[in-house]
Order: structure tokens, then sequence, then C-alpha cells
């Protein structure tokens, strides 16, 4: 039943390449997706080709900025802007830049670390499951078996 | 040379059961460009997931959108399910697929009445709501409410439909068949619709692709992309072909949702022909530890619901990437080059769902 | 609920609805329900309603557009809350982006509970906002008389068209 999930970890440099390789294959664009960690954001690109589904993923710090994609797939420009918005990231060369326009809401990048804690996981003493934890759990991911 | 107008369209629009703001940039009477604004339903409900848990954010799934509420459900309830490895029983399954496909005969039905209303034809539009009631009345018999269902839960469904239920459920489909015919003939073959709506909007396979366009946008250009047949609840058991035509135009985009009217009767069918007796729920144990992206194919297209969590009750992260959202692309370019007088109709044979493009 | 001597006209504007009480308040002016019957009709025209129904809490960006609404409409009006949402927030009032309940920024006079709202009490909210019409209606005629100066005033209101 379930969808076999592929997360490709890359570096941030690297994302225009991968982009533009994965653009040339033909995949499309499904999402851009940002999730607040502690003291980072995991960034999530998802593709699809013929129902392959497919992720890139890595983590900026609040402070760096990103290249755009718009440029390679032109339905980039709302979900950079979205993530401009509500999480505070810097993204240069978006094609249609809203200028932090596109959401208004009463509180400022609410998305943002300072303002979107993670909730605390338990402790692991109780019930301990067999799954790693949360820093660990990242890298291996992409090879987390996904069995029905 | 005429110079540039900027003609604002919207938020509050007579064709437009929802809020939202194009400013329209003419030359005379044609579009040269189309700048989106949103943002006027934006609730923030993506961060109630830190104060609900997330057995309780399934009411806020379900309120995602009205007219997609089932789906949204589905969508998050999959998605958890799979974080946490539970095995939905069978029967819950098919009942989910039976209402999600109820819910998207009254999308339809719905968006073929607003766009009757978008040209003109007042009582076209009266007629194809008073057939939404017939669904709309299956629908409270089952789940209980009209518009949001309720009725999805982690590890399973909250109700069962009896096998008597379920039988006349269908035989009452196939009565109404007569008069779908009817009311979708007057759309497919009236003069004046065809006049309106035959190649105006165009909107090529190569743009569908290259945009990321879902749902029946991309498949009236030919593109045939429908994420049931990825086979999640219970459409891996039912025959399932995507409904493609190849116009790209706003009439192609309507016989698209007429065809998948009918082909959502045939498998709302096919499933109350295979379903079986057995539980409709398991036990839900234990906190989500891990992360999904499950994919749903709603009247509107593919959403995406993603889910993490790192084991505490609260979930890390939701997020929805809804159909309209990646829609709107699109639209813009279809929205070039087009007649101001034709703006109503193309962005409703998009079918635009604000509320759930905001969240 | 008598008869009433005028034909309301509805403007219906969903501030941050789910969708759900717009669909349902379309599904009122349609053949089952049929508000049409009371004379009511739909309209898009702010200048041509008498009745506001407002969907959905309100947030940010909702609140300027839903008082343009509200100032544009010709005296007497009546304002509507269709749902928990218009009413005190339901499951989003705890959201960033939410003000509150469409009171926050209008003065409501009738509530209609639900999520999402039933026809039926949407159709009993309607006509239970016709009676407060046809009082503030004769409330303004009274004034009038009273003081025929502010007449020339008041009856700006009603020009429109």
């Amino acid at each position: 039943m379930s969808e076999p999930q592929e997360i490709i970890l890359i570096e941030k440099n690297n994302l225009l390449g991968i982009v533009s390789d994965l653009f040339a294959e033909g995949y499309r664009l499904v999402q851009i997706g940002c999730t607040t960690l502690q003291s980072a954001y995991e960034l999530n690109y998802s593709f699809d080709k013929e129902y392959h589904f497919k992720n890139l993923r890595f983590t900026v710090a609040p402070e760096e900025e990103i290249q755009s994609i718009s440029v390679i797939y032109p339905n980039a420009f709302l979900y950079e802007n979205e993530i401009h918005d509500l999480f505070g990231l810097t993204i240069k060369n978006i094609t249609i830049d809203y200028q932090g326009k596109l959401y208004r809401t009463a509180l400022k990048v609410p998305f943002s670390i300072e303002n979107c804690p993670v909730p605390e996981p338990p402790k692991p003493k109780k019930e301990t499951p067999p799954e790693p934890p949360e820093s660990q759990k990242q890298n291996s991911a992409d090879t987390k078996p996904q069995e029905d | 040379m005429a110079h540039k107008n900027i003609i604002p369209f919207g938020p509050q629009h007579p064709v437009l059961p929802e809020p939202i703001h194009f400013d329209l940039v003419t030359e005379d009477e044609k579009i040269v460009d189309a700048i989106p604004s949103i943002s006027y339903v934006h609730r923030g409900l993506e961060r109630l997931v830190e104060k609900r848990d997330f057995i309780d954010f399934v009411h806020i799934a379900d309120r995602i959108c009205g007219l997609c509420s089932f789906m949204h459900c589905m969508g998050y309830c999959q998605a958890v399910e799979e974080v946490m490895g539970i095995q939905v029983p069978e029967r819950a399954l098919y009942l989910r697929s039976i209402w999600a496909e109820l819910a998207r005969i009254h999308s339809h039905i719905f968006w073929l009445g607003v766009s009757a209303d978008a040209f003109g034809y007042e009582s076209l539009f009266m007629q194809s709501l008073r057939l939404r009631e017939l669904v709309l009345d299956i629908i409270e018999e089952t789940t209980g409410g009209r518009v949001i269902f309720g009725s999805c839960k982690v590890g399973g469904v909250r109700r069962d439909i009896d096998s008597e239920t379920l039988k006349g459920l269908v035989a009452r489909l196939t009565n109404m068949k007569a008069d779908l015919d009817e009311l979708t003939s007057v759309f497919i073959n009236d003069y004046s619709i065809q006049h309106r709506l035959v190649g105006v909007g165009f909107f090529s396979k190569e743009d569908a692709y290259t945009l990321g366009c879902v749902g029946p946008m991309a498949r009236a250009s030919g593109f045939a992309l429908d994420m049931r047949t990825l086979g999640y609840a219970a459409y891996k058991f039912l025959e399932i072909e995507p409904v493609v035509e190849y116009g790209g135009d706003c009439y192609a985009r309507c016989l698209v949702r007429i065809r998948e009217i009918f082909q959502s009767m045939d498998l709302i069918r096919q499933a109350a022909g295979k379903i079986s007796e057995g539980p409709i729920d398991v036990k839900v144990k234990g906190t989500p530890n891990g992360e999904y992206f499950s994919r749903v194919e709603q009247p509107r297209g593919e959403v995406i619901h993603y889910v993490k969590g790192n084991g505490s009750k609260f979930l890390q992260r939701f997020r929805v990437r809804v159909p309209t959202f990646t829609n709107i692309p699109g639209m813009i370019k279809v929205l070039k080059g087009s007649q101001v007088a034709d703006v109503p109709n193309i962005i409703l044979t998009l079918d635009p769902c604000i509320s759930c493009t905001e969240r | 609920m008598g008869w009433f001597k005028k034909s309301p006209w509805l403007l219906h504007y969903n501030a941050t609805s789910c969708n759900g009480c717009d669909i349902e308040i379309i599904a009122c002016l349609t053949p089952l329900y049929d508000l049409e019957r009371f004379g009511i009709i739909n309209t898009g025209n702010p200048k041509h309603a008498d009745i506001l129904a407002v969907t959905g809490s309100v947030n940010e960006k909702s609140k300027q557009i839903l008082k343009n609404l509200y100032d544009q409409m010709p005296n007497p009006k009546v304002v509507v809350a269709v749902g928990l949402c218009a009413i005190s927030g339901c499951v989003f009032q705890d959201c960033y982006n939410v003000l509150g309940g469409a009171d926050k920024v209008l003065p409501v006079d009738v509530y209609v509970p639900g999520c999402s709202a039933r026809p039926e009490s949407i159709i009993d909210g309607v006509l239970q906002a016709c009676e407060i019409l046809e009082e503030k209606y004769a409330q303004q005629k009274k004034a009038k008389q009273s003081s025929p100066k502010s007449q020339t005033n008041q009856r700006q209101g009603f020009n429109h068209e």
C-alpha cells in the first residue's frame, strides 16, 4: 500500500545543478516544503515522474541564503515566496518576488525558530522503540524501510 | 496601441464563492498579465499541531476545506498510519474509498452548477444543485454530516455502512444517472455553452507538465495524472483508468469533470460489490515517530500531506500542499492572452478552492 | 415569522471560512431549501444588499474587506454570522492569524451555529434577520419623521441606482 519514499540528502550549493538535471530528465516539481528544526530549517524539494516520487533535502541555518529554482521550474515562485513569508528565509532571484507580500499575517514569520518551538520528544526510558534518536533519524531517512 | 490598464478582480466577486484577488494587466480587452494575490483566507492551521495532539488533529484536517473535507482527513490519517505502521482493516479502506468518491461526485456537480451560473445559465445552476442534494442525502445518511463528514480517524473509520444501506446507495446512484445524463448533455451539446467554452483558455500538455498542474486541469490537456492509480485506500482493488481529454480548453476541462462523475459512480458500484465483512478500525498505540508524504487524489488534483513526528504526542510538522496552489501558475499562464469577458469562466474551469490553498 | 413587505437581498462574504458554510449558503438558495420563496436573492453587489452573511472567522487581511463591504451597504442593514467560525473561531481560534468571530469587526445581529451550519438553521437565521431588518426600518422611518432635517442626509444611502 505505502508509496516508497525516496529522500536524497544533498548539499545546499549543489541544489541548482541537481534540480536542472531532474528537469532535463523530465521530472515535474511537486512541492517545496520547509520544516522548522531546533536551530535550523529543513527544506524538501519533491519531484515526480510517472508516479516515481523523489525528494531532495538539505538544511540551512536561519541567516543563510538559498538560490531560487524558479529559473528552472517557473512554478516554484509561489512556494519560495511562501517559505520566505512564513519561515523568514532569504531566497535569491525569485522570478516573481512578492517581497513578503504574499502572506500578510498578524504574526510576522510565524514558522521561524523563535515562534515555532519543536515539541519535546518523550523521555526514552519508558517505551524504547527500536528507532534511532532524532539526530540520526534524519540521516537514515532515505534508507528507512517503508514496509506495509 | 492602447496603454496598459490594471483591473482588479476580486476578492469579493459574484462568480467566486471564495475570495481570491487578481490584478489583471490589460491592453484593450486583452489580458497581458495576471498577478495573483492570496492570503485572504490564511488561518495558519498548520501550526495547530502544537496545540492538538495527532489524534485530535483529525478534526482540523477535516476542516481544511469544505468541498474536499473527507480527502484531507483521509490523506492525513493515511500519513500518520504510515508513520506509525498501522495496518488499516480492509473494510475501512473500502469505506474510505466509497466516501471519497461520494465527495468527488458532490464536488464536481457543485462545480457544474457554479460554472453554469458563470456563463449565465441560472436554471441549469439550480438543476445541478438539486441533483447534488441527492448525493448529499446519501452522505448525510451514512456519515451524519452534509459537508464535513467527520467519519475518518487514525486507524480506520468511525462509522460502518451496513450492507442493506450500501445496496440502496448503489441503487439510488444508478437511478440518479438518468437525471445526470440529461443535465450533463446540456453542458456537452448546448450551442451557447460551446460558444463560451470551446477554444477558450487553451493550455498545452507541455505547459501543464512544466508548470506542475494536477487534477482535471492536467488531464484535460492530455496528461494522464491520477493519484488513485497509486493504489491508496481501496483503489488497489478497483479498476481505475484516468479520465483524459486532449482539447486543453475550458470545454475539455468541463468534459473531464463530467466523465469523472460517472467514473466515481462506477467505482462506488465496484467497491460495494467487493467489500467484505470485518472490523472497521484498529486500536492506535504509541506516538508517531518518523515522516511520510502521503499523496491523495482530490476532486481538484493531487494533494500532499506531509507529517513529521519525533515521538512526542504532538507532531513536529504538518504540511499540506493542495492542488489549487500548484495550479495557480497554470492559471496565470491561461489568463495571459485571454479576453476580459472570459476571465470568470477561465478561473472557474480551474476550480479554485481557496480555503485549502491558504490553509 | 410573518410576511415581509420587502424583499431583502443577501450578500455573502467568506472571511476565512473553510468553504463548508459557503456551499451550505448556496444550497439554501437552490430548489430544495429555496430561500428565494421569501423574496431573498443572493447578490454580489454590496450596494444592492440588505443582509450580510459572514462565514468564517476574521483575519488580518479580510478584516478591512469586511468593513468595506459593510460600509457600502445601504441602511438599514443586518449582519448574520453563519457557522461556528464566524461566531467564535471554532477549531481555528488558536491559530496565529485568526482574530476571532465576525463580531470583532462588525455588529452581528444573528448568530447561526453549526459546523458546518445546516441549511435549515441558515434559513431560520436569515428569517430572524429579516425581522430585525423590518424593525430597523421602522425605527429609521420614525427617526426621519421626528427630525425631517436629517432626512436628506440619511437618504443618501438609498440613492444608489
